[in-house]
């Protein structure tokens, strides 16, 4: 099959849904003549012109909002946020219309719109651009959450995002961008809210999801080497949850560690602990583990910044650790 | 500009009612002077049911401020949209959702056009082309903007009319839309109804200017200044204005004069202001004004203005009947409405 920039596989979604749909537009920061600040809406303003995709002025609260009022007309806007950083600024927007018009208008008014762009650590971009803030949305009732691990993901799960009625936040791992695997040329879907195993194995569970596989990945052969046998669980989409798919894999390994580059308190790895805790108390061997950003705003001097995130040292000591070893 | 302009007077702009008048003729005018007394009616009627409990939570009535939705609900055609904030029982009524609906809805009951899930601050109803009653305040003025983009997008030839108050002009939101607007030539009408309060802090302890419409000139937009207890004066400001955003996908940006008479909500006794300044305002108040106007034009004579009244009465009387009588929403139905029902055409 041939292989493909993750990159490369959001801008073929987008593409590809453009193309099939005319609702659908692209507008944010830079992604028209600059074609976007990581290079994700590459060549799709030569091909679509000024009508579809749209360069704002920074002003992210107000170009979300606008996407979600065009939303609420049945367009379909996809909004970059240059980064998540910037996207907090855009927060009343998606909390407070985005996720109520539907609820508080009893049925009257959904908005299906996408915001997506660039989240977690770049390297070297210190404290304001190194956050990891999915939980800021996954809170929220009304909005559904998605963050992709590999560009094959990336292009299902955008392409369903896109046509998906409800308003999706869309979280790309920056460090991944650049990262490349197998996208076949011919269409596909990936539903959401259904997790993937990434990797079977019968001792111990890894839940981990977007740059976080990788090392899961990292970890689980280092550990294999010690007769440890691995299983990760990549939920794929935060909300809707796939727990089905967490609870199945912990009934078979009795263990679990969370893995998630993000900081551990009030955080989706803290719900997915609860979770496992509560419901799968009676097949736990060990008390769930986690493995998460040290609770620091994110140092840039090139040494502090890696003692800062999860390692895969961390993940296979975590692993030990719920193995009892 | 304050209310100062135009204090003293108990009647209409002659040259602008003369026009308007000869425009929409009597049989209009006299609708308007019906809409104001229901707008009036029916919040005078939804205080007392809130201080009797059967209304809960934040309430905002529009008393006083009822010459700006009537007069500008006259410039709109059907297709067009509007969306407010929460002080927008009186824009819902012109939109032509019912006074029951209304009610209903203020009463937390299943008969509510938002099916009681919304409230006094979040009245809806898509087939009216009303988008709301929202909360936060300034937050539903990118909303408008996206909505005057759809239907541009989509030729519609629509216009989307936005309501908000003075407070929200401070708003970064605010801000950011009038720009965007601007450049994209939005199809959109921004009413600030200047009522010389954000809550208790008045217009000149929370704005550095309180000439409004200037906030206009650094986005280029057309502005105008209005008397929005002339019913006839916001009629043609705002006509302008409708004309220009349908023929030119042009926006603007208007200061509307008016003055609430309640408090900022149900819990205000509004202690910030004196009892001159409020009587002062409600003796120019927007329906004596149209009043003498219908008067000494021998549009209707006073007993034909009293049935007017009466009538009103009664259908406000009707909707607090209605709302009493429609049940609460069944506790089934409490998650419904947080997603979307659909067929995943992968699931
Ligand atoms: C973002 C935000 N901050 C504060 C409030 C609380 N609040 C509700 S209404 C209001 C005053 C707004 O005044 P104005 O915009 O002039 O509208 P008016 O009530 O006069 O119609 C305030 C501070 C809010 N709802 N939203
Ligand atoms: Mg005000």
């Amino acid at each position: 099959m041939r292989e493909i920039l993750f990159r490369q596989a959001l801008n073929e979604a987008i593409d590809e849904e453009m193309a099939r749909d005319k609702d659908v537009f692209l507008m944010g920061e830079e992604v028209a003549e600059y074609n976007g600040a990581y290079k994700v809406s590459q060549g799709l303003w030569d091909k679509y012109g000024d009508k579809r995709v749209i360069d704002t002025p920074i002003a992210e609260a107000g170009f979300a909002g606008i996407g979600i009022g065009a939303a609420f007309l049945g367009l379909k806007p996809v909004i970059e946020m240059m980064t998540f950083n910037f996207c907090v600024l855009a927060l009343d927007q998606i909390v407070n219309t985005a996720a109520k018009s539907l609820y508080m208008s009893n049925g009257q008014i959904s908005c299906p719109i996408v915001i997506r762009g660039a989240g977690g650590a770049g390297g070297a971009l210190g404290a304001q651009h190194s956050q990891s803030l999915e939980a800021q949305y996954a809170h929220i009732p009304g909005l559904k959450v998605m963050m992709p691990s590999t560009p094959y993901d990336a292009k299902g799960m955008l392409k369903t995002a896109i046509r998906d009625p409800d308003p999706v936040i869309f979280i790309e791992s920056e460090v991944l961008y650049g990262s490349s695997g197998e996208v076949p040329e011919e269409e596909y879907m990936i539903p959401m809210g259904v997790g993937d195993i990434k990797r079977e194995g019968t001792d111990c569970t890894i839940v981990a999801w977007s740059r976080m596989v990788g090392y899961a990945l990292k970890a689980a052969e280092v550990l294999a080497e010690d007769g440890i046998s691995v299983e990760i669980v990549d939920p794929r989409t935060i909300r809707p949850l796939d727990k089905d798919i967490i609870y199945n894999s912990v009934r078979k390994t009795n263990r679990a560690v969370i893995v998630e580059e993000a900081w551990g308190f009030a955080s989706v790895g803290a719900s997915i602990s609860e979770l496992i805790s509560r419901e799968m108390f009676d097949h736990l061997d060990a008390p769930v583990g986690r493995v998460n950003q040290r609770d620091i705003p994110t140092p840039y001097a090139f040494n502090l910044e890696p003692l800062a995130y999860p390692t895969v040292e961390n993940i296979v000591s975590a692993v030990r650790k719920a193995c009892y070893l | 500009m304050s209310l100062e302009k135009f204090k003293n007077s108990t009647v209409l702009d002659p040259k602008i009612a003369k026009r308007v008048h000869k425009e929409l003729g009597d049989e209009k005018v006299i609708d308007m002077y019906r809409e104001m007394i229901l707008l009036r009616r029916f919040e005078e009627v939804a205080g007392r049911q809130y201080q009797m409990g059967k209304i809960k939570g934040f309430c905002h009535l529009y008393i006083g401020q009822e010459a700006l939705a009537v007069g500008a609900k006259a410039t709109l055609e059907d297709r067009d949209y509007t969306i407010s904030a929460y002080r927008e029982h009186g824009h819902a009524i012109v939109a032509g959702i019912t006074p029951n609906a209304v009610m209903a809805e203020l009463f937390g009951k299943v008969d509510g056009c938002s099916g009681g899930r919304g409230g006094s601050m979040h009245l809806f109803d898509t087939t009216k082309n009303f988008y709301g009653g929202w909360g936060i305040v300034g937050g539903h003025i990118p909303t408008a903007a996206g909505m005057a983009f759809a239907s541009k997008y989509n030729n519609e030839d629509a216009v989307t009319m936005c309501y908000f108050g003075d407070g929200s002009l401070h708003q970064g939101v605010f801000h950011e839309t009038l720009n965007m607007a601007a450049m994209w030539d939005l199809p959109c009408v921004f009413i600030t109804e200047n009522n010389h309060y954000a809550m208790g802090t008045s217009l000149d302890r929370h704005s550095a200017i309180t000439d409004l419409q200037k906030k206009a000139v650094g986005y280029d937009m057309d502005h105008d200044c209005i008397d929005g207890q002339d019913v006839f004066a916001v009629y043609e400001g705002i006509k302008k204005a409708v004309d220009r955003a349908r023929k030119k996908n042009r926006p603007t940006f208007l200061d509307i004069i008016t003055y609430r008479y309640r408090g900022h909500s149900m819990s205000d006794p509004a202690k910030y202001r004196t009892k001159d300044e409020l009587n002062d305002a409600q003796e120019v108040g927007p329906i004596i004004r149209l009043q003498n106007f219908i008067l000494k034009q021998k549009i209707a004579d006073k007993e034909t203005l009293d049935a007017i009244d009466k009538d009103v009465k009664k259908i406000v009387k009707e909707s607090v009947k209605f709302a009493e009588a429609s049940p609460f929403p069944d506790p089934s139905t409490l998650t419904d409405h947080t997603y979307v029902e659909w067929n995943s055409p992968i699931d």
